[in-house]
């Protein structure tokens, strides 16, 4: 007996990238919690860099400014950073997401069971079944990990400027805010990987024959 | 005699349910030889689709052995049975089952491209295949935008897309009207003549009998009969009122 050839990547991509567009709402939907957590991150971090960029200018009005928008400063600070309770908040935030993302995956997963099956009789195997969910969560991550920290960027700068006032501009962070994007656009689409993986290996697991007999 | 395509060896298939174990398929041998039309015919729960599975390598059997082409499908690892799958047998259903999201050609292509074959010999073939089944002006349609006649013509066309040496459908004419399903069965009888496919459908459409070469009755998990094209001439008169 034969062995099945591998699936070339481009193939797979091809697919993924026509299953989402056809789907593209219901994409829009799973893509959205990762699109408001990946922005709620970047703007906390932001504002962070925006006021620690203006308290290492050491003037004295930059000082007053941050002390009268609410940040803590005391002769022994050095930097500004995330305090605990925005840590938390964050982080929590973050693991919704991931909730959020895994619901989301695992109902497409049901929604897609005779697809799924159908395929698997066509001569699809474990690993391209999983492969396709993989590559469909990388690109709604990207996508929507991208949008996020663009908006979560947008609303930082905007939020510090009516806090700390146009001086912002005279120490304006721009490599350290790129680098925060980055970080939070690598996080979103870990966090779009982390949320599929177990909805990916229950479809790809699937028994073809347990596909057909799902009633629709 | 011929080079058999499909042999069971007392196929048996039981199920867990809850505590009860039920045994559907209770010793099933048959042969099934090259290039015939063989249809599976009982009564709903006779173990008819438990056995069309067991042949598809969908399913594993209890005890017993199925060999495809004389090979032991047990045997097989899954680069293997998906090769089989894919390249030796073409499966029709029920409910048709498209792939919602994608054209006809894109279906009948799907196969070909977990086959390896390049994309345009696949659009080429494919085409080629819509146009067998009187559906290449409508290739570029969502299966949604078919009728269900025309969406079981695409998936007869799928079934095709490999030139497999057997052709599986399960109740192809169940959700179809009468004639659509006449048109199928032609189609199906068709594509078993000019190819030379074996093809295995389970059904209980009586109106599959008349281009049948052979009918096996399967009546709670076992082997009723087995009736030859000849000997079935003798009994249409009676066979609606079984």
């Amino acid at each position: 007996m034969e062995r099945l050839p591998p699936l070339p990547l481009s193939k797979s991509i091809e697919i993924a990238y026509k299953s989402i567009k056809v789907r593209f709402f219901r994409s829009l939907i799973t893509t959205t919690s990762l699109v408001l957590a990946v922005a709620f991150l970047c703007y906390i971090q932001v504002c962070n860099n925006l006021a620690n960029a203006l308290f290492l200018t050491g003037e004295p009005t930059a000082l007053q400014a941050l002390v009268k928008a609410g940040f803590d400063i005391t002769p022994q600070t050095t930097a500004i950073g995330e305090d605990a309770k925005q840590q938390w908040i964050v982080v929590l935030s973050l693991l919704v997401c991931v909730v959020g993302i895994v619901n989301a995956q695992l109902m497409a997963v049901t929604e897609r069971f005779r697809e799924i099956g159908t395929m698997k009789c066509l001569g699809a195997l474990d690993r391209v079944v999983l492969l396709l969910f993989l590559i469909e969560a990388a690109m709604q991550g990207f996508v929507g990990a991208t949008t996020g920290a663009l908006l979560g960027c947008v609303s930082g700068i905007l939020s510090s400027l009516s806090s700390l006032g146009t001086a912002l501009f005279d120490s304006f962070p721009l490599q350290t805010l790129l680098l925060t994007m980055l970080k939070a656009t690598l996080t979103g689409c870990l966090l779009s990987l982390v949320g599929v993986i177990y909805p990916a290996i229950k479809a790809a697991r699937m028994e073809p024959v347990e596909a057909m007999r799902v009633e629709q | 005699m011929q080079h058999s395509i499909v042999r069971t060896t007392d196929v048996k298939k039981s199920f867990q349910l809850g505590k009860h174990q039920l045994e559907v398929l209770k010793g099933i041998s048959l042969t099934i030889s090259t290039g015939r039309y063989i249809s599976i015919m009982g009564p709903s729960g006779s173990g008819k689709s438990t056995l069309f599975n067991m042949i598809g390598g969908l399913d594993k059997p209890t005890s017993g052995k199925v060999f495809i082409d004389e090979v032991d499908i047990a045997q097989l690892d899954a680069y293997e049975l998906a090769w089989l799958r894919c390249r030796k047998i073409g499966y029709i259903f029920q409910t048709f089952n498209l792939i919602p999201v994608m054209t006809a050609l894109e279906n009948v292509t799907l196969p070909m491209t977990f086959g390896g074959t390049g994309n345009d010999e696949a659009v080429e073939r494919g085409m080629g295949l819509l146009k067998q089944v009187g559906l290449e002006t409508r290739f570029s349609h969502k299966p949604s935008e078919l009728s269900g006649g025309q969406q079981q013509r695409v998936a007869v066309a799928r079934a095709l897309a490999n030139d497999p040496a057997i052709i599986l459908a399960d109740e192809p004419t169940g959700n179809l009207d009468l004639t659509t399903g006449e048109e199928i069965i032609d189609l199906l009888k068709q594509m078993s003549s000019d190819r030379g496919v074996t093809i295995i459908s389970a059904t209980h459409d009586f109106k599959m009998l008349n281009v049948s070469d052979e009918v096996i009755w399967i009546r709670d998990g076992r082997i009723d009969k087995i009736e030859k094209r000849e000997e079935l001439n003798i009994s249409v008169g009676t066979i609606d009122e079984r």
